[in-house]
């Protein structure tokens, strides 16, 4: 653990801000993101959480490149050099984000041929290994989207950003359209990919047993602004912010152990 | 647990869209017409062109299924004959306008913005040109016969597709697989081509049947106006002009056989297409 702090981190935000630009002549402009900083290490696990409208996901879209920032840096490792994409995400409906007329397998090698660079044979190779890794198997790579089920949708969303081998992986509420069992499966395997490979999540997620399950730093965040920052089992226990509070109060059942979940 | 399985399957039937006859009948029709005007010519009984004076303007009898027109020519054969023709024009109005329609609906529906404001521009316009008309200019500037008139059309033909196209391909464009594909860093190109056009292709199949139905009357009408194709070629249009003196000595049967040939391909595509895209259209 000691050694991670000493290597580059695998991400760090500076100062992130993003504006919409306002519907009506004269109207304020949105701000969406203000002042946002943090520093996701080498193999670690962030948890960005707040409700719907505090920014969370603004901010995963930013560090993906799929929404450019009015001010601030985001610096990933790897970031130089060449095409290379060290952030992948997984998005939040399985049914919408994968290509509906691809078959799975198809969609595997396709990405392990065109941005690998695999040949035919490696990249078919490479495909069952990595349906293997999420806990899918040969019979799957035949199907179409269609075919699966949303659980198996997400982990397939899982091979697909592992097949490109990044630094960062952002799931962008990737459990949260899952029911709860299936949820706490795809939860173990994040946490199988992380025992076993040095890519660091960026967790987005309103859900808070969740985020406890899989991460270790923890970031809240509401109307834009950071409102507490620090290792996840500390903000979630010992909350200094009252919104973290009042957050932790919404949780349906009080006093709930998340770790049941899993059983 | 046969039995579980089975009401499983049952069940499974019951939710897929129920059967469209119109769909299936229209299919066959249309597909019958394609494949007689492929093997049209080597069927034919008479040699489409064979004139016999003394067997000249008869009605239809055994010996000439739909009788002979004012040269004694078997009007049977020559409309077999003439269905490749007559299929020919439309077929490659169809490829064309369909692959140029799908191109532009593509780069329109990517970009966004000012390029797909251009665009809709140019189609409106488009629009606003009467599909024969421009046929008939085509001619009258390159010459009367086969291309002229082709290639006119399939540029008139082009918006028809591409707005039709470009609506599916916008919500299309907006669905999270697109953004992931981008995220994982495939090219443009390789995203538009091998994941965008697969799931509008339904759309675009649908359209270019409903535009083949119309393209064939179109074509067929430039030929009738004498500036398609020429007598004494075997082709629909050309007949029905051909027939038109004969009308006037009370042998209708040549009009009446080409305008049906005419009549009967446009409706089975008309109808086909339009079955095609209530099934492709509005699932999405």
């Amino acid at each position: 653990m000691t050694t991670r702090s000493v290597i580059a981190p695998a991400l760090v935000v500076e100062g992130l801000r993003k504006e919409f630009p306002a519907h009506s002549r004269g109207g304020k402009a949105l701000v969406a993101v203000d002042d946002v900083s943090f520093t996701l290490e080498r193999g670690g696990s962030l948890a960005v959480v707040g409700e719907s409208g505090s920014g969370k996901t603004t901010t995963a879209r930013i560090v993906a490149g799929l929404e450019r920032a009015t001010s601030g840096t985001v610096t990933a490792a790897g970031s130089g050099k060449g095409t290379a994409r060290p952030v992948q995400m997984v998005f939040q409906d399985p049914f919408a984000s994968l290509d509906p007329r691809q078959r799975i397998g198809a969609g595997l090698t396709e990405l392990l041929r065109v941005r690998i660079g695999l040949g035919r044979a490696a990249a078919r190779e490479r495909a069952v290994g990595l349906l293997a890794e999420v806990g899918l198997d040969e019979q799957h790579a035949a199907r179409l989207p269609r075919d699966l089920s949303g659980g198996q949708r997400q982990r397939v969303a899982i091979a697909r950003a592992l097949a490109l081998e990044p630094e960062i992986l952002i799931l962008d509420e990737a459990v949260a359209a899952l029911d709860v069992s299936v949820q706490a499966q795809v939860l173990n395997l994040l946490r199988d990919i992380r025992e076993r490979t040095t890519v660091a999540f960026l967790f987005v997620s309103h859900d808070l047993a969740v985020v406890r399950q899989v991460t270790d730093q923890c970031l809240v965040m509401r109307n834009g602004r950071v409102v507490e920052q620090g290792p996840t089992a500390e903000v979630l226990d010992h909350p200094r912010d009252p919104y973290t509070r009042e957050l932790l109060d919404a949780v349906p059942r009080p006093g709930w152990q998340p770790r049941r979940r899993s059983a | 647990m046969a039995t579980l399985t089975a009401t499983l399957r049952l069940r499974r039937m019951s939710t897929r869209r129920p059967g469209d006859p119109l769909l299936m009948v229209s299919a066959a029709l249309a597909a019958g017409l394609v494949v007689l005007a492929v093997i049209g010519p080597w069927i034919a009984p008479y040699d489409p062109a064979a004139t016999d004076v003394l067997a000249a303007s008869q009605g239809p009898s055994g010996a000439h299924l739909f009788g002979t027109d004012s040269l004694g020519r078997d009007i049977f054969s020559r409309a077999l004959t003439g269905a490749r023709l007559s299929f020919a024009g439309p077929g490659i109005i169809v490829l064309g306008s369909a692959g140029l329609g799908t191109l532009l609906a593509l780069a329109a529906a990517w970009h966004g913005g000012w390029v797909d404001r251009l665009l809709n521009r140019l189609l409106t316009l488009l629009f606003a040109i009467p599909g024969v008309l421009v046929a008939v200019v085509a001619a009258a500037v390159f010459g009367a016969g086969f291309w002229a008139p082709v290639l006119a059309l399939t540029l008139v033909y082009t918006p028809y597709v591409a707005r039709v196209v470009r609506s599916v391909a916008v919500r299309q464009r907006q669905l999270p697989y697109i953004e992931a594909l981008q995220l994982a860093g495939l090219p443009t190109w390789r995203i538009c081509l091998r994941h965008l056009l697969p799931n509008v292709a339904p759309i675009v199949l649908a359209q270019a049947t409903i535009g083949f139905g119309s393209a064939l009357m179109d074509f067929g009408a430039v030929s009738f106006l004498g500036l398609g194709m020429q007598p004494p070629t075997a082709e629909w249009g050309v007949m029905v002009a051909d027939g038109r003196s004969e009308v006037l000595d009370g042998a209708v049967q040549q009009s009446m056989a080409a305008g049906l040939c005419i009549v009967i391909s446009v409706v089975a595509f008309n109808v086909l297409g339009e079955r095609l895209t209530q099934r492709f259209g509005g699932t999405r």
